[in-house]
């Protein structure tokens, strides 16, 4: 028996495959796209070379798109499973996940792989993976590249909380001939900025973990983790906290009529 | 005709209860009647009933009046006093048309201001609300204040308002609160016997049967008719359905997307502390009392909303229902922009945490937009209790 986890993202879709010992034998990562139908077609397509039958192996959905996914037997939503796959990842104390995400980013307060208490952004996209993608096309960079180049960069601040603003801003920079480098560190330093006032308003923790596509971006961690005071932990696998969180929760789904496919 | 003339008796009626008033608010205004159009828990409605005024809400609920509302007021206000502004302005609302007089309080500041506006285009009588309940001459003020508004309505359209009316009026609405309570604390048990959405349908759709002996026979027979289909075994509700408390900023524009997401996604909620909700109704006038205006006076300026400062009676108030309605989790509604709730929704978390309850905040407005964020934060809170 196998378990499988789908997070339709609003940029990407990632989806895991684990066994009952919780080994992932299987994940990857595919863009969204304009229809989170087709891209749930799209994974399953993937899953069924790989040999992965999700109709007949315990699914779950997650993500903003979870109710696309039609061939899942359940939807949980992103808070759940992001507490799930990051107990997982990092372990199960008291902890602080922030996952950005592409149109949401959420801070999730998790104890004992339980959500304690969260957040989410309101109706704007400051702070979030969206943000930084739009900044990052404006630049002819992509997002990791993006944060890797700010680390060079000194000075800049972006003030707008609007990212259509923000984005006039970074024009109205690259005008005035400002170095890229330093347009890179005022996004970077505005995304960290709106997450860490974000966290500010749910109870501190010592542990903070990084999960979501930005995982990977080691210079953003270190700023957040400056403006927050702590230490901010993940690694290459937090981008899939979301599937594999589904997945874990997949192995608690009733069984019943369920044969390995 | 006839059939809109005839009093709800289900919940579906209920629901309709609003349209079908329209019927009713003309029939009363051709039989020669006068309407007094209201927005607030804090109108003394009493001295409306005495004064032999038909009192009808005018709060909006609707996202469609808020464009016209915008070419007057800023974007950035909320989407109650839009909506109410915009139905007033555009002359989309009949109960804003038929009204012979609308009442306001200065309550927070959107709506004080967008009062003033609202006078140009309708006859518009603003009662001072003292903004706390702490100082002694706050209840002289807002006894004052009351009347003052007694004597107004007196001379606008030649009645007398007098004691015996008032206290007639008083006993009649105790009535009518004591049967919504006792609706209300059907929800008690557990399971409830009723949804949510369904027992708030039925508070709202009492405002406008306008017949207040009717209205409270009417919540008494379907709590009766609730209890024995309960009885019975008929449960709507699951056992295992989270309770939830519902709080904060006046939800009628926004039920769908708050109350029918929490009880699509494995929630009931079991009581509303909002104003269509208990805040309204738990407490009575003594319809005994030596000063019977001083008495309606005490009964309102202890409501409960967080335009009052220090706003104590809040903070009981939720403290109680939870116990009392055996509550799972807090979750409090706050619209766009209204500073007093989204400011004090600080102090409200605070209060959930002190008392181990789960606390989500969800900020919204009568737009769909953010339709698919609050089903992401409403399921998850559920997904955590």
């Amino acid at each position: 028996m196998y378990y499988i986890g789908i997070d339709v993202g609003s940029a990407c879709s990632k989806y895991a495959v684990i066994d009952e010992q919780n080994e992932v034998l299987y994940r990857n990562v595919i863009p969204t796209g304009w229809s989170s139908s087709s891209a749930a077609e799209a994974v399953r397509q993937d899953l069924l070379l790989r040999g992965y039958n999700p109709e007949h192996n315990p699914c779950v959905a997650t993500g903003y798109g979870r109710n696309s996914v039609e061939f899942a037997d359940k939807a949980v939503t992103e808070i759940t499973c992001h507490c799930l796959g990051a107990s997982h990842l990092f372990g199960d104390g008291a902890s602080t996940v922030i996952d950005i995400g592409g149109q949401d980013t959420k801070i999730i307060n998790i104890s004992g792989g339980i959500v304690q208490d969260f957040l989410m952004n309101d109706k704007c996209s400051a702070g979030t993976g969206r943000f930084v993608e739009i900044m990052a096309k404006i630049l002819e960079l992509d997002p990791m590249s993006l944060c890797a180049l700010a680390e060079s960069g000194t000075e800049v601040t972006i003030s707008s909380m609007c990212t259509v603003f923000a984005e006039s801003e970074v024009i109205g920079l690259i005008g005035r001939g400002v170095k890229k480098a330093d347009i890179a560190f005022g996004i970077v330093d505005s995304v960290a900025s709106k997450v860490a006032s974000q966290c500010g308003r749910i109870k501190r923790s010592t542990r903070y973990y990084l999960t979501g596509g930005l995982c990977e971006c080691r210079y953003l961690m270190k700023v957040l983790g400056d403006k927050l005071g702590v230490c901010i932990v993940s690694n290459p696998e937090g981008r899939y906290a979301g599937a594999l969180g589904a997945a874990l929760s997949a192995k608690k789904l009733e069984k019943g009529g369920r044969t390995d496919g | 005709m006839d059939d809109y003339l005839k009093l709800p008796e289900t919940f579906e009626e209920f629901s309709e209860a609003r349209k079908n008033g329209f019927i009713r608010v003309k029939k009363i205004k051709e039989e020669g009647g006068l309407i007094a159009g209201v927005f607030c828990t804090y109108t003394p409605l009493e001295i409306l009933d005495a004064a032999g005024l038909t009192a009808v809400g005018l709060c909006g609920m609707s996202n469609e009046t808020i464009p016209a509302a915008e070419s007057e007021l800023p974007k950035n206000l909320c989407p109650l006093i839009k909506s109410s502004y915009g139905f007033a302005l555009s002359d989309k609302c009949p109960y804003t048309y038929f009204s012979d007089i609308i009442i306001g309080e200065t309550t927070c500041d959107g709506k004080k201001k967008m009062y003033e506006l609202l006078g140009e285009i309708k006859d518009t009588y603003i009662i001072q609300l003292p903004q706390g309940q702490d100082r002694a001459y706050s209840a002289e003020l807002w006894t004052k204040e009351l009347r003052r508004l007694i004597r107004t309505l007196e001379e606008k359209f030649g009645v007398e308002i007098t004691d015996e009316k008032l206290r007639s009026a008083v006993c009649l609405r105790n009535d009518e609160r004591k049967a919504k309570t006792e609706l209300m604390e059907l929800s008690r048990l557990q399971p409830p016997p009723l949804r949510g959405l369904d027992l708030y349908k039925v508070l709202e759709g009492s405002g406008f049967v306008f017949d207040i002996a009717a209205s409270a026979e009417a919540m008494q027979s379907t709590k009766r008719k609730a209890l024995e289909k309960y009885e019975a075994g008929d449960r709507p509700v699951s056992k295992n359905a989270k309770r939830i408390l519902v709080t904060g900023c006046p939800i009628g524009g926004v039920l769908e997307k708050t109350v029918g997401t929490i009880e699509s996604s494995g929630g009931v909620v079991v009581c509303f502390e909002n104003c269509g909700g208990v805040k309204a109704t738990r407490e009575l006038a003594d319809a005994e009392a030596d000063d019977i205006v001083q008495e309606i006076s005490r009964r309102y300026l202890n409501i409960g909303c967080a335009i009052m400062t220090p706003n104590q009676n809040r903070v009981n108030l939720i403290r109680s229902l939870v116990d009392e309605y055996h509550i799972d989790g807090v979750v409090e509604i706050l619209l766009q922009a209204c500073h007093p709730y989204t400011v004090e929704a600080h102090t409200i978390r605070r209060l959930s945490s002190e008392i181990g309850m789960p606390y989500l905040g969800i900020e919204t407005d009568y737009s769909n937009t953010d339709t698919g964020q609050l089903s992401t934060r409403i399921e998850a809170f559920m997904e955590m209790l």
